[in-house]
């Protein structure tokens, strides 16, 4: 089996958002730029197919060298062989297209994105890939089994799960649930020194243009102080929700 | 140019979020000086529209009953094409996700999630849409011959204008599924993260899932959904589909109540796009204070029951 694991590089979660240049640009000074963790989760799954079932995964980045660690990173977790489409990824739909082009060449059997990055939070990328490659699509997954050509994915819905089954190949919007956190792998020397030897190759663009254009960033206005109501006067929270905050 | 809303149907009748899409819908075609009209699936009460707006509603009676992405995508891209679309409104669901983007491609269309107001300006499209996980906003530009507004839950106000509304049935040659449903898992009669107008949470400070019925308890109170933070369910004290944060389900909903949650930062990018923040702990210094509305400091296990008792009074005499 062959599986395409399609990797964002993103701020880590704990990182403070702040936009330079008239707000037009995210600040990156600072910023400790980590693996998207739904795709870490996606990543760690496939590396979970290559040990049990037997799988070749390469890891796939549109993006500038300013993502390089981080597929070594993937190479040292257990991904054979990353490239990276040499262009911004600007949009979802830019990204979409030029990993639809890529697959097109090199087919795989399982395609496994994030359910959605943590910076733009679109979940575009996934549904749009499949779409243009007009292969079946499971967001939001939360389990998955590969038996031969067939696979059972599970997705989390609003109030629940269902199981859905398609043929391969498939894309798989993988989040916390394909594996646990605590089966994710902190990459050990060996790993390191391997990812070292691993191939990784700069593919040239098929220069997309984008279909939108982010131009200005806002911050979230300054949260007001918090009223603090104390424990043996619950009537007055229940009046404050009730009256001031209009919510019960 | 026209605007097209998907609006969609559980159990053969509109969702809730119908109401919300189409008011959005509608005074986008007003701001472009053009129609609106709905589109959707095995609608019985698909003219309830009319309530916001909404004077045409396709109904496309032979799909699939329960959601399909790719064959209910297949149909509305269809629809689209045949009637010159220009601006496809739909919600921020977890179908509503699934479908848009395989919509886009379809129709090759500019498509911005999460999008929490009106366009800001026409020409060219111009929306604010959350990023950095709630952590910031950004204005995002549409230039495409189809433009795609993903509306964030329970971020535009429903506007009730009743006009007459005509329900046409039709029956699509454009659905095409490919994925087989297996089975499906939902508690039913039971408010959903998604949404519910509250959503009552509970954090380690709860101590074990044994007193989860606290929780469960003040959320019954309240009509609420039950949710909990991310080392909750990494214990396994509550399922993952109840773990709300960066790396579990987003939140948006009016009122959000934190029981026992320190409020790591990852936890708050994942609420803090809720209304109104009330916060339950025994640690004046926990960071969740600096984020909420209302702050108590205080013994869950004493505040909670007491809580949910003076509530009920208050629910019985509403």
């Amino acid at each position: 089996m062959k599986i395409l694991v399609c990797i964002s590089h993103v701020p880590d979660t704990t990182s403070k958002i702040n936009f330079k240049d008239n707000n037009s640009v995210f600040d990156n000074v600072g910023v400790q730029f980590v693996i998207n963790p739904n795709d870490e989760f996606g990543l760690t799954r496939a590396v979970w197919f290559k040990e049990k079932q037997g799988a070749q995964i390469d890891v796939i980045h549109v993006g500038k060298t300013s993502a390089d660690a981080t597929l070594r990173k993937c190479l040292a977790i257990g991904a054979d062989k990353a490239f990276r489409i040499d262009t911004p990824a600007l949009d979802g739909a830019l990204v979409a297209k030029e990993v639809a082009a890529f697959i097109k060449n090199n087919p795989y059997d399982l395609i496994i994105t994030g359910r959605e990055s943590i910076d733009y939070n679109g979940a575009m990328v996934p549904g749009m890939l499949a779409a243009l490659l007009d292969i079946p699509f499971v967001p939001n997954c939360v389990g998955l089994e590969i038996d031969g050509n067939t696979a059972i994915a599970e997705r989390e819905i609003d109030g629940g799960r269902e199981k859905l089954k398609g043929s391969l190949p498939m894309v798989i919007g993988g989040q916390k649930g394909l594996v646990e956190e605590s089966d994710l792998r902190i990459p050990n020397m060996r790993g390191i020194m391997q990812a070292r030897q691993k191939p990784f190759e700069v593919v040239p663009s098929q220069n997309t243009a984008a279909k939108t254009h982010d131009i200005e960033f806002e911050k979230p206005a300054p949260k007001g102080e918090v009223t603090l109501i104390p424990a043996d006067d619950l009537d007055q929270l229940i009046e404050r929700l009730h009256k001031e905050a209009k919510v019960i | 140019m026209s605007v097209l809303v998907f609006t969609e149907t559980e159990n053969n009748t509109l969702k809730r979020n119908a109401s919300e899409v189409a008011s959005y819908g509608v005074a986008l075609a007003k701001k472009l000086s053009t129609t609106c009209a709905a589109i959707t699936f095995n609608a019985e009460n698909a003219n309830a529209l009319g309530a916001y707006g909404i004077a045409q509603v396709v109904n496309i009676t032979n799909a699939p009953n329960v959601f399909d992405a790719n064959a209910y995508a297949s149909a509305v891209a269809a629809h689209a094409k045949k009637n010159g679309i220009s601006h496809v409104v739909l919600g921020s669901s977890a179908d509503a996700k699934f479908l848009a983007p395989i919509l886009a491609a379809k129709l090759d269309a500019a498509y911005a999630p999460n999008v929490v107001a009106l366009p800001e300006q026409l020409n060219p499209l111009t929306v604010k849409r959350t990023a950095f996980t709630n952590k910031a906003f950004v204005h995002t530009q549409l230039a495409s011959d189809v433009n795609i507004i993903g509306v964030g839950n329970n971020t535009f106000s429903v506007i009730e204008n009743t006009v007459p509304c005509s329900v046409e049935e039709v029956q699509s040659d454009h659905i095409t599924s490919n994925l087989e449903r297996i089975s499906i898992d939902k508690v039913s009669g039971k408010a959903t993260i998604a949404d519910a107008d509250v959503v009552v949470s509970g954090g380690r400070g709860l101590k074990g899932p044994e007193h989860w019925h606290l929780v469960e308890d003040l959320a019954e109170v309240l009509g609420a959904a039950t949710a909990c933070s991310k080392p909750v369910s990494d214990m396994g004290w509550r399922s993952h589909d109840e773990h709300v944060g960066q790396t579990g389900k987003p939140v948006s909903t009016n009122l959000y109540i934190a029981i026992g949650i320190s409020g790591a930062i990852q936890h708050l990018a994942g609420v803090n796009a809720s209304k109104v923040k009330v916060v339950i702990n025994n640690d004046p210094e926990a960071p969740f204070f600096k984020a909420a509305d209302y702050g108590v400091v205080g013994d869950a296990f004493e505040v909670i029951p007491e809580l949910t008792k003076k509530l009920k009074a208050f629910k019985a005499q509403a």
